[in-house]
Order: C-alpha cells, then sequence, then structure tokens
C-alpha cells in the first residue's frame, strides 16, 4: 500500500472506532433504561403498567423491523436536525445510536428479566424502594449478562457502521466498497477485512475478560 | 447485638396478658377464584416461636407474605406491634418492614455481593454511613458464626453458610419480628438442625420474635413453642407443640405427623384381625392383643415400667416410647399383650386407670 493508501486506512478504522465507540456509548446509556422500564413495567415487574409496556415495546419493535439501510436513509432529516449535516462520520453516529439503542434495550431487557425474582423480593421485604431494587439488585446481578450483551452491540455496530458509507461516513466498510471493490484493490479489501476481524475478536476477548471479572455467580 | 434494638412500638396483649407483635383477623386472600387463604385469625406473641406447618399450596408462603406487606389481604385485619397494616401503601410499608427480618428457603442473597455487604444492606436502605453498616455486618457475622466470611462471595459458601449469611441480614436492622419462609427446606438434616439451633439460640438471647412456616414436623418439634396447622387457607388446630404432638385434633395433623410420630408397624397391621383375640373357641390363646396407648404429661414417663410390674404374664413393645417434647413426656406406643386370660382387658384397665388414651386395634395369631 502506497503512503497515502495507508493514511486514508488508518483514517478509516480511526472513523469506524469512533463510529462504533460513541453510538455505541449512547445506545448503553439509552438502551439499559429502555430495558429497565421494559422489565419494571412487563406483567409482575416493579411498576407494572399494561399500557406503558405495551408503549414501548411497539416503539422497540418498530426500530428494529426497519432494515438498518432504509432507516440511515429515512433519518436523514433528524440527523441533520442535531448535527447540522447528513453526511460523515458525525452524522452517521445518529442513525447508529438510534438503531443500537432498541436492539440494546431489548437485550438488556433478556438479562434483567433473567434475575432472581426472589432477591427483588428479599429486598422488597428489607424494606427498598424500586430504585433500591434497580440500584441494588436488577442491574448488579444482570451485570455480567449486560456487559456481554454489550459486546454483542459492539460488534453488530462495527458491521453496521460500514453500512453508513452510503451516506458518505467514512469508516473501513466504505474504504473496502470504495477501493477494495470499486477499484479492484484486492489488498485494500484484504486488509480491511483482517482489521475488521482482529477488531470484532478483541472486542469479543475483552467482553468475555471483564464478564469473567464480574461474575461471582460461580 | 442488644436487647434494645429490639424495642417493641405500641403492642396490643393477648388474652393471656402478653403483648401480641402480630395479630390477624379473618385474612382473606383469593387468587381468581381459589382462595389462597379463607379466613385466618392467628396471634403471634411477643418472644415466641410460633411454626406455622401445611403441606405446599396450604396457603402458608402467602399468609407469610401478608405480614411484610409483600401480599395484600382481600379482607381482614392485619396489626404488626398494634398498627393496622393493611391500608398502607407501599411507601408506609417501607419502614415497617425494616422491623420484620425474613429469611428464605433458597437463601435469596445477591450474587454480586460480599457476604458483609449482603448482611449491611438493609443499613445502607436505613442510610447508615459504609463505616457504620459493616462494622455492624462484622458484630452480625460473630453472632452467626462467619467471622472469617466477611469478604466471601455467597457462591463460595455452603448452604447452611448461606443460611446463616440470610439470617444475619435479617437481623441487621433490629427486627422486632422474623419471618421464616421454609428455611431449613432446602438443607441436609444435619444443616437444618445446626440453623435451628442458631434460630433458637436467636430467640433467646435476643428475644425475639419468630414465624416460621414449614411442611416438616420435625422443625417444629425442634425449635417451636406453639404451632398452628393450616390446611386449604384455614387454621384447623392450634395449640403449645407438645399437646398438638400428644393428641392432634384433626386429620391433616395426624398426617403431617405420620413421619415424626411412631405408627402401627405395617408387618403387625397386615396380619391384624379385628377385636381382642383369644376369645373364640377353639383359638389357642397364644394370640396377642395390639394396643395403642397415649398419654402426654407427668405421667407418662412412668407408665410402660408401671404396666410391667402390672402384668404378671408379660407383654411386649412393638414399637414407640416415651419422647421429650419441651419438657413434657409424650408417650406413645403399641404393645402386644397375651390374649388368654383376661390379660388384655387388665392391661387396659391398669392403662386407663393412669388416664391414657387406649386404642385397641385387634389381635394377632402368635408372636408378631
Amino acid at each position: 500500500m502506497s503512503p497515502v493508501m495507508l493514511e486514508l486506512f488508518f483514517r478509516s478504522f480511526w472513523e469506524t472506532v469512533v463510529m462504533t465507540v460513541a453510538s455505541g456509548a449512547i445506545s448503553l446509556v439509552a438502551g439499559l433504561p429502555l430495558g429497565l422500564a421494559l422489565v419494571a413495567t412487563a406483567k409482575g415487574g416493579i411498576a407494572e403498567n399494561r399500557a406503558v409496556n405495551l408503549v414501548l415495546g411497539a416503539i422497540v419493535n418498530g426500530f428494529r423491523s426497519v432494515p438498518f439501510i432504509i432507516l440511515l436513509v429515512a433519518l436523514i432529516p433528524v440527523t441533520r436536525f442535531i448535527v447540522g449535516t447528513a453526511i460523515g462520520m458525525w452524522a452517521a453516529i445518529v442513525p447508529l445510536a438510534i438503531a443500537a439503542t432498541p436492539y440494546y434495550a431489548r437485550i438488556a431487557e433478556v438479562s434483567l428479566r433473567e434475575v432472581d425474582r426472589g432477591l427483588i423480593e428479599a429486598v422488597r421485604a428489607m424494606g427498598g424502594n424500586r430504585w433500591t431494587i434497580i440500584r441494588e439488585v436488577l442491574v448488579p446481578e444482570a451485570l455480567p449478562s449486560l456487559v456481554a450483551g454489550f459486546t454483542v452491540t459492539l460488534i453488530t455496530l462495527i458491521g453496521a457502521s460500514a453500512m453508513a458509507g452510503a451516506i458518505g461516513a467514512g469508516g473501513l466498510g466504505d474504504l473496502a466498497i470504495r477501493y477494495g471493490y470499486q477499484r479492484f484493490e484486492t489488498t485494500v479489501m484484504v486488509a480491511v477485512v483482517a482489521v475488521l476481524i482482529v477488531l470484532v475478536c478483541v472486542i469479543q476477548w475483552a467482553g468475555d475478560l471483564l464478564v469473567e471479572r464480574l461474575d461471582h455467580k460461580s | 447485638m442488644s436487647s434494645q434494638t429490639l424495642s417493641a412500638g405500641p403492642a396490643a396483649e393477648t388474652e393471656n396478658g402478653q403483648e401480641a407483635v402480630v395479630r390477624l383477623t379473618d385474612v382473606r386472600r383469593h387468587f381468581g377464584d381459589t382462595p389462597a387463604i379463607d379466613g385466618v385469625s392467628l396471634t403471634v406473641r411477643k418472644g415466641e416461636i410460633l411454626g406455622l406447618i401445611g403441606r405446599s399450596g396450604a396457603g402458608k408462603s402467602t399468609l407469610i407474605r401478608c405480614l411484610n406487606g409483600l401480599e395484600r389481604p382481600d379482607s381482614g385485619s392485619i396489626e404488626i406491634e398494634g398498627r393496622e397494616i393493611t391500608g398502607l401503601s407501599e411507601p408506609e410499608l417501607q419502614p415497617l418492614r425494616r422491623r420484620i427480618g425474613m429469611i428464605f428457603q433458597h437463601f435469596n442473597l445477591l450474587s454480586a455481593k460480599t457476604v458483609e455487604e449482603n448482611v449491611a444492606l438493609p443499613l445502607k436502605i436505613e442510610g447508615w454511613s459504609r463505616e457504620k453498616r459493616l462494622a455492624r455486618a462484622a458484630e452480625l457475622l460473630e453472632l452467626v458464626g462467619l467471622t472469617g466470611k466477611a469478604k466471601s462471595y455467597p457462591a463460595a459458601l455452603s448452604g447452611g453458610q448461606k443460611q446463616r449469611v440470610g439470617i444475619a441480614r435479617a437481623l441487621a436492622a433490629g427486627p422486632a419480628l422474623l419471618l421464616s419462609d421454609e428455611a431449613t427446606s432446602a438443607l441436609d438434616p444435619e444443616t437444618t438442625a445446626s440453623i435451628l439451633e442458631l434460630l433458637k439460640d436467636i430467640n433467646a438471647r435476643l428475644g425475639l420474635t419468630i414465624l416460621l412456616i414449614t411442611h416438616e414436623m420435625e422443625v417444629i418439634r425442634t425449635i417451636a413453642d406453639r404451632v398452628a396447622v393450616i390446611d386449604a387457607g384455614l387454621i384447623v388446630e392450634e395449640g403449645p407443640v407438645w399437646s398438638v404432638f400428644a393428641d392432634p385434633q384433626t386429620a391433616t395433623t395426624q398426617n403431617l405427623l405420620a413421619g415424626v410420630r411412631p405408627g402401627l408397624p405395617q408387618t403387625v397391621a397386615a396380619r391384624l384381625v379385628r377385636g381382642p383375640g383369644g376369645t373364640k373357641a377353639g383359638e389357642t390363646g397364644a394370640g396377642e392383643t395390639i394396643l395403642g396407648v397415649d398419654l402426654s404429661g407427668p405421667e407418662a414417663g412412668t407408665l410402660l415400667s408401671g404396666l410391667s410390674v402390672e402384668l404378671s404374664g408379660g407383654f411386649r413393645l412393638i414399637h414407640g416410647g416415651v419422647d421429650d417434647i419441651q419438657g413434657q413426656p409424650v408417650a406413645r406406643f403399641f404393645i402386644g399383650v397375651p390374649s388368654a386370660d383376661g390379660a388384655a382387658a387388665q392391661a387396659i384397665a391398669y392403662l386407663e386407670r393412669r388416664g391414657a388414651k387406649v386404642e385397641v386395634f385387634g389381635h394377632v395369631a402368635g408372636h408378631a
């Protein structure tokens, strides 16, 4: 690869990392409360509310059912409103975060639902309120599983960020399409795939290590 | 752990002058059309260990959860330390729950917290500083004999140790009442005995009132002062443990007692012929009349020896003997008395004179 190509390669790598981390962070901050809300308002939950649960569920399903490439285009007005432009890396973070939030919310919901109901009962019996239950039981007990789910979300985001190249977001996926595929530069294509494999492996490995550290169940 | 932390609030008086920690009046709770509790009235007196026993599905879990507001009854009155709790909102119930400790069959310890953090959690909820609550947790862990385990995670503990942590946690906020929901049902017999010993010790040392629910009569026998038997959502029998063991009034209680109370051995029961033996023409008189004998109280201890003096022809003890329940001798045994020469009649007369309840099961030919 030429020095110019190499520089382009590193910039693309950096863009992928920024898009993944930024949208991942937003999906964590927004998706976890959404997951908590889904579990809390569900039947038998700590704040059972059928109407709220149905509405939240419908919103999550709505976003989850739209293919990402369509969401990317459909959200252009929203992106333009938030970022000021619909093109580039920062613009891509908006649809990525909006797609990843309901995705992580569902993953978090499953993790939180797995928490032994007896533990919630025990904390209620010692005089804890809903906030205590969330802070002392639901989140800490589900934490290993929440982290494992977040690892999956991050890896999914790496894949999705490649599609964001369609709106000029840059990143490794964009590089692979424009140079590797359209200009038949096989070296670029192979290098991108190799780097993506390494990136995914590193995230998975770090996630697994963290889960192991956090899990005191056995 | 000092007794002033257990100071009771305004308390109602029971009929015999003792304070009532819990008073239930005609409590009902239905799930759909099925009544889980169908009009229960029950009093738990200050300082006692009351055992509530019933089969699974009898309504005992629902009942115990009504006491700290985890379940709400459809009707009836629940007074805790003289205060009516049925109308209270969830936020109003929260401070009340801190006066009631609870331990569970599956311990319900938080896996992500260390032993000391688990024990200190009720104090964290009460807003104690970290330093103070960990100091208190250390005291409690000493009380339950787990001093070295403060920094361990629950997963590293045995079942018995986990329940000790559960007990320490339940005691942390200095409750007036301890609820035990099948606390020993997941433990092996030896561990069960040590946990019951601990609960008894806590009851004696701290004067803590304990309401325990169980399906095992052995637990009641080991630890309880009084027992209430629940069946299909109703209290069918209630009284001091020794008296319920000595003379169970209902079929439910008799069935629950079957495992811990001597019964007529199957081998003998299979060969029984109704009626006293040796009276029909042609019988040799070598048979035995089988008697079941029940007596409780001071007289019970000397009943067997007295009978052996009374019957010159001797008799055979088939099963049972004299048991000690709460310091009360409780005699229950099955004997075979030679049917010939009116020995059986003589035995019955003697036993009844001593105040025992005698049941003639029938007779068997020859030796059983």
